[in-house]
């Protein structure tokens, strides 16, 4: 079965001369307990994707599923226990001023937790955060430690789909290897499913069995992280991808 | 002359359980090169630049013996000449790009501000700045000079930030994990309009990363921090010989798409590795 289908999705923002169309015609399913990769160009409408899903796009048009059934205009509540996304920027999803232990309340409250304490403990460790710093506010935390609150917020409801974009982006290799093992045994041991947006092959590589390249707003290849691997493509697009991933090469 | 010389420098911030120290004795220099600092997160790499521009906020503390900027200590300055120094000697990348662009004010008209106050005339600062815009790789400039922040991508807000610092034409630039938003075409565009910086204006880079591969091929000197001192330095290109338990752990963690493993390593962390003094990073 599939967790998530996606069929022949539009979004688009603004009008008349500013009107932008960020997704176009863009279809691809994945199944339940599957990791499927998406990476692309910047621009190219990877994160736009995943908020559509999760209800944030104003004006879309095509066919998105969640188990099978279809989505309409608004998100319920029940549909956040089911899916939760890791924004991209790490500084804007995260009110200034609600300290760590706050965020994380809210989120297990609003889903009917009653063990919120030992729940906020078991997260941060999760997360590779010692209770140190449960209190603190955002300010108060680096960039990779402020991204760690934010997945540690999207697993509080113990959700079926993680939509991660860029979740290891803003860490350092070391929480990033941390991160990934936690993602990888949760998977594992419960079943998850993952869209993971990543501008690093390596780690879609690692974590994903598929993959979409993406371009202006179009997928332009699926393939399989087989195939990724051993550099086979058919699009000039993607071989020019796999091409700048084997490293900088410095002019002089 | 070095560009920037920093001597035992410490950042301090007072916290409910006793003072956090940040950054602890930390002494580099800079010269005309590409500067890399490595490490993990929390270890203090973005609290140094800061510092370095007096951009921490209080009740955050800055020490050092002394911070110099082209043999003038900053640290003596008055904050009216440290506007000048952030704002034509040396520019800094924030980590957190669309965090320090102006939300209510066009990508366009921001630019253009940009170029007006560092050459002290609007004349063609409209077509410098779609040049600016070309240059970084970002399609549909006109589009995105009337648009505001929150209407682009991560990529492109990072492209955006990195086009208006190198407006004024620094002596130095600080940029904090510039390119961890690109994809990998894009992030090339970007280093080499860097690279040329340094390599034929003569600027001075200290680019704070946590891609080790990144840093080790775009970098000449690495310093490699932890727990707010600098473990060891090297040569960039050597990094991967790097010896001290630390930065093998780092390199050991990445995962490599021509060897696929089943699972990372994670790092060990020994207390013992934040106990001595701090390394000197001078050339
Ligand atoms: N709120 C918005 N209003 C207007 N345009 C938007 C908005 N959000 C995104 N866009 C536009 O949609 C396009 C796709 O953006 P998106 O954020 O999906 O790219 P991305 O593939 O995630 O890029 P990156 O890798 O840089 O994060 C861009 O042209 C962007 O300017
Ligand atoms: N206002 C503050 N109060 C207390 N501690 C702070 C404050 N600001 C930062 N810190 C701490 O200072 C340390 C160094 O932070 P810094 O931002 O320099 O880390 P970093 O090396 O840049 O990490 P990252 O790679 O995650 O961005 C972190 O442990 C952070 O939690
Ligand atoms: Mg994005
Ligand atoms: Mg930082």
């Amino acid at each position: 079965m599939n967790a998530i289908g996606v069929e022949n999705l539009n979004v688009w923002f603004g009008k008349g001369r500013d009107r932008n169309q960020a997704v176009s015609d863009v279809s691809f399913a994945v199944r339940t307990g599957e990791s499927f990769g998406l990476v692309g160009e910047s621009g190219s409408g990877k994160s736009t994707i995943l908020r559509a899903i999760t209800g944030l796009v104003p004006s879309w048009s095509g066919r998105m599923e969640i188990a099978g059934i279809a989505l309409g205009k608004a998100r319920s509540r029940q549909f956040y226990k089911t899916v939760q996304m890791v924004f991209q920027d790490p500084y804007a999803s995260l009110h200034p001023r609600h300290s760590v232990d706050q965020v994380l309340g809210e989120a297990l409250k609003l889903h009917g937790f009653r063990d919120v304490d030992q729940r906020i403990e078991r997260l941060l460790k999760d997360v590779g955060l010692g209770p140190a710093f449960r209190f603190r506010y955002p300010h108060q935390l680096s960039g990779g430690q402020r991204q760690r609150v934010a997945i540690a917020r999207a697993l509080a409801p113990e959700p079926d789909i993680l939509l991660l974009d860029e979740p290891t982006s803003a860490l350092d290799v070391s929480v990033q290897a941390e991160i990934l093992n936690l993602l990888t045994d949760l998977r594992a041991e419960n079943g998850l499913t993952y869209v993971m947006v990543s501008h690093d092959l390596a780690v879609i590589g690692h974590m994903c069995e598929r993959l979409a390249v993406m371009q202006a707003g179009r997928i332009v290849e699926e393939m399989t992280v087989e195939d990724m691997r051993a550099l086979r493509s058919t699009e000039p697009y993607t071989k020019q991808l796999l091409e700048s991933s084997l490293g900088y090469t410095r002019e002089t | 002359m070095s560009l920037i010389e920093v001597e035992d420098l410490w950042v301090r911030f007072p916290t409910r359980t006793g003072v956090f120290d940040a950054v602890r004795g930390v002494s580099f220099s800079l010269g005309r090169e590409r500067l890399g600092i490595v490490g993990e997160s929390g270890s203090g790499k973005s609290m140094t630049g800061r510092a370095i521009l007096r951009l921490i906020r209080p009740p955050g503390k800055v020490e050092a013996t002394h911070i110099a900027v082209e043999g003038d200590d900053i640290l003596k300055m008055s904050e009216r000449q440290m506007r000048d120094v952030r704002g034509q000697r040396i520019s800094m990348i924030m980590q957190d790009p669309k965090f320090s662009l102006n939300p209510v004010m066009t990508v366009g008209d921001q630019i253009i501000e940009a170029y007006t106050q560092a050459h002290g005339s609007r004349a063609n600062a409209r077509e410098k700045t779609l040049e600016m815009l070309d240059a970084v790789a970002i399609r549909d400039a006109e589009r995105v000079m009337r648009a505001y922040p929150h209407e682009m991508s991560g990529g492109m807000g990072q492209r955006i930030m990195i086009a208006m610092m190198m407006i004024p034409n620094p002596s130095v630039l600080i940029a904090d994990e510039p390119t961890s938003a690109l994809d990998v075409s894009v992030q090339t565009q970007v280093l080499r309009i860097m690279d040329r910086l340094v390599s034929e204006r003569g600027m001075g880079l200290i680019f704070i990363s946590h891609d080790l591969n990144l840093v080790s091929a775009f970098c000449d000197r690495v310093l490699i921090m932890y727990a707010g001192r600098v473990v060891e330095t090297c040569r960039a290109d050597r990094l991967h010989e790097a010896e001290h338990p630390y930065t093998r752990g780092l390199l050991n963690s990445l995962p490599r798409l021509d060897a696929p493993r089943r699972r990372l390593e994670v790092l060990k962390r020994d207390p013992a590795w934040s106990d001595p003094g701090s390394v000197r990073g001078s050339s």
